[in-house]
């Protein structure tokens, strides 16, 4: 079925379609149509779950917490201060291995109050232990909701997809809508091994002394590798299934280009745009979409861009007193490339709370990329005011 | 049960015990004993969810449990929030008669937890909460809570500076969200604590149980003082036994005994610092307290 759907409806139908039992949330812009429409859908009884009417997000990460530790599907969404207000239950949810699927609408953090997108709120949970997956439409959106799930239940941890504020959230497009039935096909009620069960009563969380800890983090690290098998897995079965494909990172055009850009989110389509028009003119140059933060696909980024001479990443965030984040990340991915094939990479902040980001942008960050001479190789502000 | 012995005081208790010895409780802790009793009471079909507090020592370091229900640790605050993920969990998979029961202290009731337990009586939630007060934080080493009576010593209220707040009215505010039930309890009436858990138990939605809980470290007492502590706290209108049904309906479990605060306070280090006229002010409060809820119970009999 093909319907006209906002990005925050694709979450809503992606839950209702991956079946989610038990749903906790609180409305911040602009998640909020997300939850509206899902209040109505279970309240319509098209969808059968509970709704928890939360009074804060902290509390809206818990019950999903205490949800799926009782064996239910569990979902929740967020954007920017709700999902900063959750930190303390986002570690938890990893430690304890839940897989609950929350989707945060990508807006900048206060102050000043915005409503508007960047990648700050998200980036700042980078190391909770939760897969991130960065969405480019709206179909990704809905199709990422059910892959969520069934990676992080094959793996026994989070997952966060993030679509950009307004840019998706609010912003129409033909989405196809699998099925029902093609939907359970690909994902199967939810039969969680260690939960609560009054005929086997087990303490779920208690205390580890030094002997265990350690061995909880490897567990959970182990998990996260494992994890990148499994998205392309299930990524493959999805794509014979449906048509579409996802793994974890996206090259594009990228054969024996001079200069390639690195983006995320929506920046991803508008550079898109920008490489075949480069291309277009004979220039070599290519895009390398990140659709995962966590786990970080190091080998699949060291191959897309071993031997490139230049990089350029677009970074629609900045962890202040560092740089952009993704060029952080893949900066660190290249380190053990051999000298003779590392290439030169260049740090681009743009499109900070809500700021378009638009070809003249990235033909700028191209332009730059490939005349370094007068610029910075760490840190570039794109469109900064003077 | 055993025969009744003239002179002997004999409860209709449980034989069956579901919690296990190996927990790493403190002697005289009022703490697990009111566990002990409550689990005789809800049985083996129930589930626990205990945030950060004594309780998630005492229960016993991982792979261990002693109280042989499953367990659910929680966040400090999630206490209420969490029970309730699980309770809606356990229904849509079916399994509505299992008790859920959010197990906190007074820390991570009145305080931090709070604003979740609110939530989750202003929503009727179908938990059974019960907060073990022990009137302070104990577990990081005897901080002051909204909980610690006034003139309390705690290391966060130093004997030259003790508390100069009255202790939170938890089950009066509570029962001003109008759930079906909120009750006082303490150990030293295990047949009014009995009786209570099992009408909660049988009850739906937002159930509240506030069980006082002596704690000897905490309260410079006796280990061997427990028992006469919490019951002092009835006999002398400290804490009264009470039940409200559905916030209004009000009923006292215990007639007062008439015995002076300063019996209470005299076996319980926290208080001996108090002069003789900071004592007299401690009685009046209580009088005062006890005059209001006298007038409660009168005006919705
Ligand atoms: C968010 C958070 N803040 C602080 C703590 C530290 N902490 C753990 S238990 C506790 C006090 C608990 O007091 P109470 O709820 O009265 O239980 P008790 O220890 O007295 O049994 C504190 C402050 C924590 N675990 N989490
Ligand atoms: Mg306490």
């Amino acid at each position: 079925m093909e319907k006209v759907l906002t990005g925050n409806q694709s979450v809503s139908w992606g839950a209702m379609r991956a079946r989610a039992q038990v749903i906790a949330a609180y409305p911040i812009t602009p998640q909020t149509t997300i939850i509206e429409e899902l209040a109505s859908l279970v309240s319509d009884g098209k969808l059968d779950a509970r709704f928890i009417k939360v009074e804060s997000e902290h509390s809206a990460l818990a019950a999903c917490i205490g949800a799926e530790q009782a064996g239910a599907r569990s979902f929740t969404a967020t954007s920017a201060q709700g999902l900063a207000l959750m930190h303390e239950l986002i570690h938890w949810a990893s430690l304890a291995r839940l897989p609950i699927v929350m989707a945060d609408v990508n807006r900048a953090m206060a102050p000043g109050w915005t409503i508007w997108t960047d990648q700050n709120d998200s980036l700042s949970e980078r190391d909770t232990g939760w897969l991130q997956f960065y969405c480019e439409s709206n179909q990704e959106v809905l199709d990422t909701v059910l892959l969520a799930y069934k990676i992080g239940e094959r793996i026994k941890l989070p997952v966060m997809l993030i679509l950009d504020a307004f840019f998706l959230s609010h912003t129409a497009e033909a989405v196809n809508i699998p099925e029902p039935e093609e939907a359970d096909a690909f994902l199967p009620p939810y039969e969680g091994d260690l939960i609560v069960d009054v005929e086997n009563p087990r303490a779920f969380g208690g205390m580890a002394g030094v002997d265990y800890y350690q061995e909880f983090r490897y567990m959970q690290q182990e998990a996260m590798l494992e994890g990148l098998k499994v998205v392309e897995e299930v990524g493959k079965e999805f794509g014979e299934r449906f048509g579409r494909h996802y793994g974890l990172i996206e090259p594009y055009r990228c054969e024996d280009a001079e200069a390639i850009i690195v983006t995320s989110g929506t920046v991803t389509s508008t550079a898109r745009d920008v490489i075949d028009e480069w291309r277009d003119r004979g220039e070599s140059v290519g895009l390398l979409k990140m659709r995962t933060l966590r786990p970080f696909p190091i080998d699949l980024v060291r191959e897309t861009l071993r031997g490139v001479p230049k990089v350029g990443v677009i970074d629609r965030n900045i962890c202040p007193g560092f740089g952009g984040i993704w060029a952080q990340e893949i900066k660190a991915a290249m380190y053990d490339v051999d000298q003779a094939d590392r290439p030169d990479i260049y740090g681009f902040i743009a499109g900070l709370g809500g700021r378009d980001v638009t070809p003249i942008t990235v033909n700028e960050v191209l332009e730059k990329t490939l005349h370094p001479e007068k610029i910075e190789k760490h840190l570039n502000w794109i469109a900064l005011k003077a | 049960m055993s025969d009744k012995v003239p002179g002997q005081i004999t409860y209709d208790i449980a034989e069956r015990e579901i919690m296990s010895s190996g927990h790493l409780a403190c002697p005289g802790c009022g703490a697990t004993l009111s566990m002990r009793l409550a689990l005789k009471v809800l049985g083996p079909r129930t589930v626990l969810c205990i945030p950060a507090c004594c309780w998630a020592v005492i229960d016993g370091p991982f792979p261990y449990s002693s109280v042989g229900v499953p367990l659910v640790h929680c966040a400090f605050e999630t206490a209420a929030i969490t029970a309730t993920g699980v309770r809606h969990a356990l229904d849509v998979r079916g399994q509505k008669d299992i008790t859920v029961v959010a197990w906190a202290g007074d820390g991570g009731t009145f305080d931090i937890g709070f604003g979740a337990l609110s939530a989750a009586a202003e929503r009727n939630e179908n938990i059974l909460y019960i907060c073990y007060d022990n009137e302070a934080y104990m577990n990081t080493g005897i901080q002051r809570s909204s909980a610690t009576p006034v003139g309390a010593w705690t290391t966060t209220t130093p004997a030259e500076h003790p508390k100069e707040e009255p202790k939170k009215n938890l089950v009066e505010i509570l029962g001003s969200h109008r759930i079906p039930y909120a009750a006082t309890a303490t150990v030293a009436y295990p047949d009014d604590l009995n009786r209570k858990l099992e009408k909660a138990k049988n009850m739906t939605g937002m159930r509240l149980l506030h069980i006082f809980s002596p704690c000897p470290p905490g309260h410079k007492s006796l280990e061997s003082d427990s028992i006469k502590i919490s019951r002092l706290a009835v006999e002398t209108k400290v804490f009264p036994l009470y039940e409200i049904e559905n916030g209004t309906k009000f009923t006292l479990n215990r007639e007062s005994a008439g015995v002076p605060v300063t019996e209470y306070t005299k076996l319980q280090g926290r208080f001996k610092h108090l002069t003789e006229a900071e004592l007299k002010q401690m009685q009046e409060r209580v009088d005062y307290e006890w005059d209001i809820l006298m007038k409660r119970i009168a005006v919705f009999a």
